[in-house]
């Protein structure tokens, strides 16, 4: 069996930033396993611009974004092995991965770091009605064929959902010749970012058809169009309000989950909100050694956050391995109340935390000149007023080590008016 | 002239009016500066980074990411991408590279964002 100190399960931003992390940390033998052909992850076909504002004090591209983290990699000499695939994690940190020239190989690693970021929800999940035809891509596959693979998935298109690949792609379409017909939402409010609205669909006179959602889709070779309704407030379509739209292509980008069946296998708890890990102030998870950051831990917005949080979890899986011990003393429960969706972490402990933490959270709707409300067993300690909160932005809140008691047992969250 | 526009400078996205009369413009619905100046620009000289990409012979992939070196004027879009879909370019590609000099007329360059090996094959 191989034997590494630090193995890292993906090589997207999260994993590259985390190797660097655990580097910088005193740990010189570390490496990333990446089933694709190239370091990079999911930034390699968002070819757009908008990475990098915090990190780089520039707008990238995706790609370039990559690139820079690569550059780094290689020259800190971390290696990795690229189209290798880990199949399996067990609870003692044994990898099962399989490549093309080794075949199956079991490497044993003294920490492991979760990086496999997410997937779309694909079409079966949405419960879509009508056939099957040809011409129904998630968002993030026709962003694939058609950066990558120099595809054109179709010259007329219709999409649903209006998270931020799917609002890209509908710019991406229109630049490269093709009509997108209108994008359909079925929320009230749009989960995209509110610069994508206005640049990749108000740009080009695309409608956003708030409330409403695809309740048929023609055709049976090929889509010839779809069926649109409007929705009531409980989302159900509302009779009559039906319209055709011819399209030769629907996409649908309808929301993204951590891939997460390594961290089943290792028995890891997940927390059923996110889909990610439940994970504690240094970023390790239920079983000892086991680190999760990234889009794998909870879906983020800003790749910015993505590296911030990786190094972390690289840092601190580099202490597990000098230390060999996790965590310990009592746990206090972190939890998001009344609007707030969930926290990461989802646990602290206040003995060895840092002396300030980041907790990121999301919320459920849209709320206006609001507060977030930060209560140490159920004693308000902190207040932060927002003008505005939306599902689309993740928000954070700072705790301080010496705000907290030895008595302390539960942190909660809420948005209070 | 009246125009309705999203502020996009935060997460507020204000809905913003803005107003042209003769050579004054007044934006208005606007929660803070940073919105007017946005509103005034959006209608007297909005701008654009254009991402796409080009077609790359000998390379690993067909296709190599470029945007413009910086902003150009929105209604260039659609003339610089019918330049950038009319080029071609081989491999070895660096993020950097110049692919065009001009595009459109713009005097903005087209840029490469990533990294395409040359491949035998
Ligand atoms: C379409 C889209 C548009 C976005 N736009 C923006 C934007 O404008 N600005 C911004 O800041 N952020 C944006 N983001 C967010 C940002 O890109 C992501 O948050 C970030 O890329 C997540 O990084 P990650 O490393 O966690 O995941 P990924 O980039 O998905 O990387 C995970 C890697 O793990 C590998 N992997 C998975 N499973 C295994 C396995 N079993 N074995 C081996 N390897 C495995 C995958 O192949 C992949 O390379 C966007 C995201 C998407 C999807
Ligand atoms: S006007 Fe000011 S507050 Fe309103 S969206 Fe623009 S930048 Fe934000």
């Amino acid at each position: 069996m191989k034997q590494h100190k630090i193995v890292i399960i993906g090589g997207g931003p999260a994993g590259l930033a985390a190797a660097l992390g655990a580097k910088a940390h005193g740990i010189d033998d570390v490496l990333i396993l990446e089933r694709d052909e190239r370091l990079g992850g999911i930034l390699n076909q968002c070819i757009h611009n908008g990475f990098g504002l915090h990190t780089f004090k520039e707008e990238l591209t995706g790609p370039e974004y990559a690139q820079r983290y690569i550059d780094r990699v290689l020259a800190a000499g971390i290696p990795y092995q690229l189209r290798t695939t880990v199949a399996e994690i067990t609870p003692n940190r044994e990898i099962l991965c399989v490549n093309a020239e080794e075949g199956a190989v079991t490497i044993k690693a003294d920490a492991v770091i979760l990086a496999m970021g997410c997937r779309e929800r694909p079409r079966g999940a949405l419960g879509l009605p009508g056939f099957r035809p040809a011409g129904v891509y998630t968002a993030g596959t026709a962003q694939r064929l058609m950066n990558i693979d120099g595809y054109m998935v179709g010259r007329e298109a219709v999409i649903l959902g209006s998270g931020d690949i799917g609002l890209i792609m509908a710019r991406r379409m229109t630049l490269e010749g093709a009509k997108v017909r209108a994008v359909a939402e079925l929320m009230p409010y749009s989960g995209g970012l509110k610069r994508n609205i206005v640049q990749c669909l108000d740009d080009f006179g695309i409608p956003l058809k708030l409330s409403h959602t695809v309740t048929k889709i023609h055709g049976k070779e090929r889509v010839t169009g779809v069926t649109l309704s409007q929705v009531c407030a409980d989302r159900k379509p509302i009779p009559g309000t039906e319209e055709y739209y011819s399209c030769d292509t629907l996409l649908l980008s309808c929301g993204l989950l951590p891939e997460n069946e390594l961290s089943k296998s290792a028995s890891v708890e997940l927390d059923p909100v996110t889909g990610g890990a439940v994970v504690s102030d240094r970023l390790e998870t239920s079983v000892p050694g086991i680190f999760s950051c990234g889009n794998v831990l909870h879906v983020h917005d800003l790749v910015d956050n993505v590296s911030q949080e990786a190094a972390r979890a690289g840092e601190k899986a580099a202490e597990f391995v000098k230390n060999g011990r996790s965590s310990g003393g009592t746990a206090i429960r972190l939890k998001g109340e009344n609007g707030v969706r969930y926290t990461v972490p989802q646990i602290l402990y206040a003995d060895d935390m840092d002396e300030k933490l980041t907790v990121r959270l999301r919320v459920g709707d849209v709320f206006r000149n609001k507060a977030l409300v930060v209560c140490y067993d159920g004693k308000e300690v902190k207040r932060l007023k927002k003008r505005i909160m939306a599902p689309g932005e993740m928000e954070e809140v700072t705790l301080q080590r010496d705000s907290l008691t030895d008595d302390v047992r539960e942190i909660i969250i809420r948005v209070e008016g | 002239m009246k125009q309705e526009l999203t502020c996009i400078r935060c997460p507020m996205g204000c809905q913003l009016t803005v107003e042209i009369s003769g050579d004054s413009v007044t934006v208005s619905g606007n929660t803070c500066p940073r919105g007017a100046d946005y509103g005034k620009k959006e209608v007297t000289a909005p701008t654009r980074i254009v991402t796409s990409s080009v077609k790359v012979r000998g390379g690993e992939l067909p296709l190599v990411s470029v945007k413009t070196a910086s902003d150009i004027p929105k209604d260039k879009i659609f003339d610089v991408m019918a330049e950038i879909r009319r080029c071609y370019t081989d491999a070895p590609v660096y993020v950097g590279d110049i692919l065009i000099a001009d595009a459109a007329g713009t005097g903005c360059a087209i840029v490469a964002t990533r990294n395409v090996e040359r491949v035998n094959s």
